[in-house]
């Protein structure tokens, strides 16, 4: 542990100073500079620039990831706004993260998880597309093709998880640190050529805790995604296609974890093969249940949305709002069995008003394909309110 | 079912009825203030004392803090305004998830949700704090004014709260409560108290609400609730139109409310003015006559009323002018065009497993120690077929209960 921050303090020295767009390059009149490609651990203290990192860098006008950074995926992934998302993990050399099934893995002090917003890019506006995340990163990572949006960092430190909101430059050579947040306007162009302008909200510091304090009693910030039923899923690596619990465990990132069949898997929630009921329950707990478990910030609801949680009121069915205020839209129950149309859940999810919506945080957006899910798991609900 | 509380909430935009206007002639100070403010809240220490200066401060996203014993200062409820008029993101005005927080001598204005919501803190003190939507009373208004839910040890005192579409000053599923000296007006639950342990609710006024004052217990929530003293509160004049969203508890509110005690036990009231509410002064009810009939609650969920002990209280007007058909029907007919409604009204649910001999212990009853307030229960459960005005078993008294102690009230 010493030694490898040892290593990274050597390595910040020598890279810091380097804007991405320089890494690699030969330097005008200078010595040719090979930069380190060596990610940078942070013990303390809040880097002003996301190359301070050293996570990514930049090379024939492509995003490539440094030294054992590891890009991964979700099964079912929070809707933002139909952004792309690069999701990476670093461990210290020679560190594990420790398997569970069930709650995050616990990761060693020293990790670095970032997770990288962007979209394709269609002129001056952005593009409406699927997340091909993996196989642009197999063919370069062409930043003419993507503007990128912010780069949000969880990092481990001694004291626990810190979450560092990076908000990437014009240039793209670099982002800088904006614990404020930003707000960013869009076009949103979709292949069809409509289009609609909308504000990308980057979350501040604050609001980065309202997501990943799951806890809302400790308050303890928490990376959500890397669990066994989010991660256990094929990834397009470069030399191909595997599982991502057993390439973890291949590379040293992961001890502890069972062969892939063994672990929980979520379903894809786009994965129209798989069971209506698996993809709307893999749906409500990425983007529901970091607040609505039973210990989170919502759990003031009484309404419990995670994985595992038992089907009856407090899953929503039935369920009458206590303080939802504006957010009924006059619907009377959360669920309304065979009645998207009369539920709650429907009305929050399709509504882009604040004090309406569903997530709180993180999208301006509605989310068009998830709400038709959820829509078609409760319409084909027996039963009744009454 | 003819349902008590069967009020459908109507969409009525009614224009000016802001009892606010100093303020609005302030122009808004420098928008660069928001950012200012935000990064003052994200690196805020134990200990800190984020001041607020005079001005009218527009804010467009959210604020939060999340840092233990931080106190937020301004230079009082008129001077130091933040305005969410132009809000575009964020649920709430300002969300706090911090223990031994104190907010004083600020207003904040038209937020798109809540305007103030405290989540699981302890040791809360909001003080001279005014939440208010300034175009009057809506149903587009956010739902809260000052918020806490989860919370211990919480002081609420000298706050005014206007326009809330739910409550304007609310407590929620939290333990060991004082509100006191605050002033709520136009909203639909004026100060609602909701499974909440242990709460003192005195010298406040509430007034222009739908409902004055609210003391409920709904099911389906972590924390259930019971003793309430509600005392030497001026309670007039609560008589606006339901404006709530359907669906949420408050509601199914009748317009002239004056107390409300939905399903909750060991409520005391007490000394209190309480004039003029229209469809009457003080209800007792369970949920089954609210829209929370008929589902299926948590086992231990207890839905009716019992042990509420009523003295002492000044009752004058009000019970005139029922709010939905139903209760206008059966005021008309007991008590003919020209007649009103006892100060208490009662919808008459009582739990059958508990009754001796016809009766339910004197400890589990709705006691009125005053013989000149009269009841009525209007025999909810048989659909008003029974109502009766008989108060014999009403005439008790029932064991006082402690008064709230919090430290930080005793200044």
């Amino acid at each position: 542990m010493i030694e490898t921050m040892r290593a990274g303090l050597l390595v910040a020295a020598a890279g810091a100073a380097l804007a991405l767009s320089a890494c690699g390059e030969t330097t005008q009149g200078g010595p040719e500079v090979i930069a380190s490609t060596v990610p940078v651990f942070h013990a303390e203290g809040r880097p002003e620039k996301l190359s301070e990192w050293n996570l990514l860098r930049v090379a024939d006008g492509g995003l490539v990831l440094n030294d054992r950074v590891t890009a991964y995926d979700l099964n079912s992934s929070l809707f933002t706004d139909y952004a792309h998302k690069l999701r990476t993990v670093w461990l210290p050399a020679g560190e594990a993260a420790k398997y569970d099934g069930e709650e995050t893995f616990d990761f060693p002090v020293g990790t670095v998880i970032s997770k990288t917003f962007y979209y394709p890019r269609e002129g001056d506006a952005v593009l409406l597309a699927d997340d091909t995340t993996a196989e642009r990163l197999n063919s370069g990572f062409a930043l003419a093709d993507v503007r990128l949006i912010e780069t949000r960092l969880l990092v481990r430190r001694e004291a626990g998880w810190e979450a560092l909101p990076y908000v990437w430059n014009a240039e793209q050579t670099d982002a800088v640190l904006k614990r404020t947040g930003d707000a960013q306007t869009l076009t949103l162009t979709s292949g069809d050529g409509s289009s609609s302008e909308f504000t990308y909200i980057v979350p501040n510091a604050n609001q980065c805790a309202g997501c990943h304090a799951t806890n809302a009693t400790t308050r303890e910030v928490m990376p959500i995604g890397p669990k066994a039923r989010h991660l256990n899923r094929d990834f397009s690596y470069t030399e191909g296609a595997e599982n991502q619990l057993a390439e973890w465990s291949r590379l040293g990132l992961l001890f502890g974890a069972p062969e892939p069949g063994e672990a929980p898997r979520n379903a894809v929630w786009s994965d129209a093969s798989l069971s209506l009921e698996s993809r709307a329950r893999a749906y409500l707990d990425i983007n529901c249940a970091h607040c609505h478990n039973r210990v989170g910030p919502a759990d003031t609801s009484g309404l419990l949305l995670e994985h595992d949680a038992p089907v009856g009121p407090s899953l929503g069915l039935c369920k009458l709002p206590i303080a939802a205020g504006k957010g009924t839209g006059g619907r009377l129950f959360g669920i309304v069995p065979g009645k998207a149309d009369q539920s709650i859940f429907t009305y929050r999810m399709e509504s882009t008003d604040p004090s309406i919506m569903m997530p709180e945080l993180g999208r301006s957006l509605s989310h068009a394909e998830g709400t038709q899910l959820i829509a078609e798991w409760i319409a084909a609900m027996d039963g009744s309110c009454a | 079912m003819k349902k008590l509380f069967a009020v459908t909430a109507l969409s009525f935009a009614l224009a000016a009825c802001s009892a606010q206007e100093s303020a609005d002639e302030m122009p808004l100070g420098d928008p660069g203030y928001e950012e200012v403010l935000m990064a003052q809240l994200l690196d805020a220490q134990p200990g800190d004392v984020i001041t607020i200066p005079e001005g009218k401060f527009p804010i467009t996203r959210s604020l939060s803090l999340t840092v233990d014993g931080v106190t937020i200062r301004g230079a009082g409820m008129d001077k130091s305004i933040l305005s969410f008029k132009g809000q575009v993101s964020g649920a709430e005005g300002l969300l706090v998830t911090a223990s031994d927080f104190t907010i004083e001598g600020l207003a904040i204005e038209d937020t798109i949700g809540d305007a103030l919501k405290i989540s699981e803190g302890n040791n809360i003190t909001i003080r001279g704090v005014r939440t208010e939507w300034t175009d009057g009373y809506k149903t587009e208004n956010g739902a809260y004014g000052i918020y806490p839910v989860q919370t211990t040890n919480v002081l609420m005192e000298d706050n005014v709260a206007i326009g809330a579409s739910d409550a304007g000053i609310y407590v929620g599923q939290s333990a060991n409560v004082i509100v006191r000296r605050n002033r709520a007006e136009w909203n639909v639950a004026g100060i609602e108290i909701e499974n909440t342990v242990d709460a003192d609710v005195y010298e406040n006024v509430a007034t222009n609400n739908t409902g004055g004052i609210l003391v409920f217990n709904m099911p389906n929530l972590p924390q259930l609730g019971e003793r309430t003293r509600v005392f030497n509160n001026r309670v007039v004049d609560n008589n606006t139109e339901n404006f709530g969203h359907e669906g949420t508890p408050v509601a199914s509110v009748p317009a002239g409310s004056g107390i409300v005690i939905t399903s909750n036990d060991k409520v005391e009231v007490f000394d209190n003015e309480i004039r003029n509410n229209q469809t009457a002064n003080i209800i007792i009810s369970s949920v089954f006559s609210t829209n929370y009939s008929g589902l299926s609650a948590q086992p231990n969920y207890d839905p009716y009323p019992e042990g509420i002990y009523i003295y002492g209280n000044t009752l004058e007007g009000g019970g005139d002018s029922p709010d939905g058909l139903d209760l206008k029907t059966l005021k008309t007919m007991m008590f003919g065009i020209n007649g009103s409604f006892p100060d208490v009204l009662w919808d008459g649910f009582v739990n059958p497993d508990k009754v001796v001999n016809g009766k339910l212990p004197v400890d589990q009853r709705i006691c009125i120690e005053d013989s000149s307030v009269g009841i009525i229960n209007v025999d909810g459960p048989n659909e008003f077929a029974n109502p009766n005005t008989e108060d014999a078993d009403h005439r008790c008294t029932l064991p006082k209960l402690p008064a709230v102690k919090l430290e930080n009230a005793d200044a």
